[in-house]
């Protein structure tokens, strides 16, 4: 285990900014695309 | 019936639209497994790295998405080709499918890039060859697709849009090899397949749980697309 708490898990030894800035990034374009599926999929049927 | 024949069976788009939606739900399923279970060996397992302490866990993202931009742009130069050469609709249409996807996990390789260069290089961009040629790759992902969508004719648009992904496919190797043909800031490759990984175990691991992870999820998100693209056209 590499962490003493949640705040410390945040702080990713003082590059929260940069880690949690790729992984939000990655994610949200992850689920942009997913959802656009989704939506062209209903079109399609359509 | 021979595999040989049921092969061609499923070239047709009509017979490979039910098998494309079995083998995408289950990559669903895979992917979102194998992402958990990258993710929490990446942040859970793998220790702090000694010289970029916390930043380097980036590299779980930034990796996998690296190689599945150059890898899904093979695939997708490998499919035009074929549609090319046979005229098949369905490997134009694979094409077609696996550019947005390919294109979104270049600019995730860059984006994470960015954030991971920042801390260790101090810098979020520069002109390295290494970089330079990934950005070239996300143009010719965005040039295929805009090429595609300004032919109406969707049999003239496979065919111009597989001239330009055959073309653009020398920037693969580019990109593979820059570390090493010029000198950049971009440090060579940690895993290849010839010599042992010089990396913590750990760390390994988690990588290449996130690279199955994303594969599978590309897979799916492809297959998806491309029965999009079916029901569309046919």
């Amino acid at each position: 285990m590499n962490w003493g708490g949640w705040s410390e898990f945040w702080a990713m030894g003082g590059y929260g900014f940069y880690v949690w800035g790729s992984y939000a990034v990655t994610a949200v374009c992850l689920a942009t695309e997913v959802f656009l599926l989704r939506r062209r999929t209903r079109e399609a049927k359509a | 019936m021979s595999t040989a024949i049921k092969w061609f069976w499923f070239a047709s788009p009509q017979t490979f639209f039910p098998l494309a939606g079995t083998i995408a739900r289950a990559c669903w399923i895979g992917a979102a497994l194998l992402a958990v279970a990258g993710l929490y060996v990446g942040f859970f397992v793998a220790p702090t790295d000694a010289q970029q302490g916390e930043a380097y866990r980036i590299i779980f993202i930034h990796v996998p998405a690296a190689w599945m931009s150059m890898f899904l742009y093979v695939v997708m130069a490998c499919w035009a080709a074929i549609g090319l050469a046979f005229n098949t609709r369905l490997s134009s249409m694979m094409a077609s499918a696996i550019a947005p996807t390919g294109a979104l996990f270049t600019f995730v390789a860059l984006w994470t890039g960015a954030l991971w260069g920042r801390p260790t290089w101090g810098a979020y961009w520069v002109w390295d060859a290494r970089l330079t040629s990934e950005l070239i790759l996300l143009f010719l992902y965005l040039g295929f697709m805009a090429l595609q969508a300004a032919i109406d004719d969707p049999r003239r648009a496979d065919r111009a849009g597989a001239v330009l992904a055959i073309v653009g496919v020398v920037n693969v190797p580019i990109i593979y090899y820059s570390v090493q043909w010029w000198n950049t800031l971009h440090q060579g490759a940690s895993v290849s397949l010839t010599r042992a990984p010089s990396m913590a175990s750990t760390m390994l691991t988690g990588m290449l749980l996130m690279a199955l992870a994303f594969w599978l999820y590309g897979i799916a998100a492809s297959l998806v697309r491309v029965r999009c693209i079916i029901r569309e056209r046919e």
